[in-house]
């Protein structure tokens, strides 16, 4: 990788004009096994909002910066703007709309109501697919431990206090 | 992102040979690579899926070391108890960068191998000899308050943006890597290089080589020791200056100290002259001061990033206080004591 800074336009052209690779790709997303056909450079976020339409799953930033595409993976959260669809094979994923239903709420989602832990809304998945991996992982004790630890999110409305106080109450109450 | 050909091989052998060849780029957990080819930075036009291969275990050594795999997250490898009990300095410096999402997916060998953050290498609009080689430096002359103040070039001014790495070279770690010539055994030290005259070069794996582990030698570093990291916020930024301190002492005597910096060249910073110069001495701020000074020695502000001298001659002494006392930086409770 190191010395490929450079690309010849012969080798540029060579790879526009390949034949597009389709490769098959089993996943099991919010319980559902998908069997999927995808471009190798297709990320899982794209897979989700445009071909799947599980749109919960936000594009903010798409460079890793800002959370709003956090999913949990096998119950681990991480970006999916990062994550290319097709090394995933086999892997089970967890979007919002996985997590509750209107009417059947998960008790995050129900805590973040309570708290008012949004204002515009567009973080929210991402930010309760980040606290549920949060409290998967098991490393927060305090409000100190949740504000960092949920520092991978961010709120342009700010409502992060508040988010800080949902985030507690769940865990508290699961604890 | 421009079209490629994957690969997922599933054994190191099959994996080394895919990678031979021009423009292909191994990918692990993705976190720096996939970002570098939306941005048209990195064109692999093959990438070879190496996450299969099994390299993700953590293994103690005969000699008491421990072997990170080189394809362990972040994340586990920060809260695996072996680490967070014999090397505590590694554990902090991880949990200091980038964001619980990030650590889950990102590996060890992974993070020894991230590119830059200089916004000039990110950006194809402006020149960079790190991307393209002979175009010239954006950041010399711009805006670069980020950028390095020890051991750069006429060329490149850009910094390794590792936390990790910084305690890495601290702990004298070794890196295994193979390849089509084999396998070797890389010091910590000469893994990365400074950007000279050939700033594409971030470090020295040669064309094909794979990390497969990081060997951490068997060291009395887990009561004396910190990770101190400053930075424009206190989460999820990068370091403008950060200070990786590893002690023992003997009595009231410094007997083994090293001392490396981050945020501040383009590999992380240790001079051992600047750790020989306090060895045998009680700690104290006028020791500090004489190690800091010999770390800094040289350092060359651009005009953005002058700051950091100074910022970095307090950190250090900072963090050696720190460490003498055995009250390492908490990376929770981000107050600086």
């Amino acid at each position: 990788m190191n010395d490929a800074v450079t690309i010849d336009r012969a080798a540029a052209a060579a790879a526009a004009a390949k034949p597009i690779a389709i490769l098959p790709l089993t996943l099991t997303i919010n319980g559902e096994a998908r069997e999927l056909k995808v471009e190798p450079w297709t990320t899982l976020l794209d897979l989700l909002r445009d071909k799947l339409d599980l749109t919960g799953t936000k594009k903010g930033c798409d460079h890793g910066q800002c959370g709003a595409c956090t999913v949990l993976i096998d119950g681990r959260r991480i970006n999916s703007c990062l994550k290319l669809a097709v090394t995933l094979d086999g892997v089970e994923i967890t979007t919002i709309e996985g997590m509750g239903q209107p009417g059947e709420l998960h008790p995050l989602q129900t805590a973040f109501i309570e708290h008012d832990a949004f204002q515009c809304g567009y973080c929210t998945p991402g930010q309760i697919c980040s606290a549920q991996g949060l409290i998967n992982e098991g490393h927060a004790k305090n409000r100190q431990d949740v504000r960092e630890q949920m520092s991978g999110n961010l709120c342009r409305c700010g409502a992060y206090t508040n988010i800080a106080d949902a985030v507690l109450n769940v865990m508290e109450k699961q604890a | 992102m421009i079209r490629f050909d994957y690969a997922r091989p599933g054994d190191v052998a099959e994996a080394v040979c895919d990678g031979a060849g021009d423009h292909v780029a191994y990918l692990a957990g993705g976190t720096n690579l996939i970002d570098l080819m939306k941005e048209n930075v990195a064109r692999p036009l093959e990438v070879v899926d190496i996450n299969r291969l099994p390299l993700a275990q953590i293994t103690d050594r005969d000699d008491g070391g421990l072997r990170l795999g080189a394809l362990t997250t972040n994340a586990d490898t920060a809260y695996d108890e072996r680490v967070q009990a014999r090397y505590p300095l590694l554990a902090s410096a991880i949990l200091a960068g980038a964001s619980p999402q990030l650590r889950n997916a990102a590996t060890n060998g992974g993070n020894l191998n991230q590119r830059t953050r200089c916004y000039y290498f990110y950006d194809v609009d402006t020149p960079c000899n790190k991307r393209v080689p002979g175009q010239g430096c954006g950041a010399i002359g711009g805006v670069n308050r980020i950028h390095a103040i020890l051991g750069a070039s006429d060329q490149c001014i850009a910094t390794h943006p590792s936390d990790m790495c910084v305690a890495l070279a601290a702990l004298d770690a070794q890196v295994h890597v193979t390849g089509p010539e084999g396998d070797r055994t890389i010091a910590f030290a000469d893994y990365h290089r400074l950007p000279g005259d050939e700033p594409w070069r971030d470090n020295t794996l040669k064309r094909g080589e794979l990390v497969t582990a990081i060997d951490l030698p068997a060291e009395e570093f887990s009561t004396h020791y910190t990770y101190l990291k400053l930075r424009d916020r206190l989460s999820y930024a990068f370091a403008l200056v950060s200070v990786a301190v590893a002690m023992r002492l003997e009595g009231d005597r410094i007997a083994d100290v090293r001392i490396a910096l981050g945020g501040v060249a383009h590999k992380p910073w240790r001079r051992t002259e600047a750790e020989e110069a306090i060895k045998n001495e009680r700690p104290s701020d006028t020791a500090f001061d004489t190690a800091a000074r010999a770390l800094l020695a040289g350092a060359v502000g651009q005009g953005d990033n002058s700051f950091k001298i100074g910022l970095a001659h307090k950190a250090i002494v900072r963090a050696l206080n720190q460490a003498a006392a055995g009250t390492p930086q908490s990376q929770t409770d981000k107050r600086i004591r």
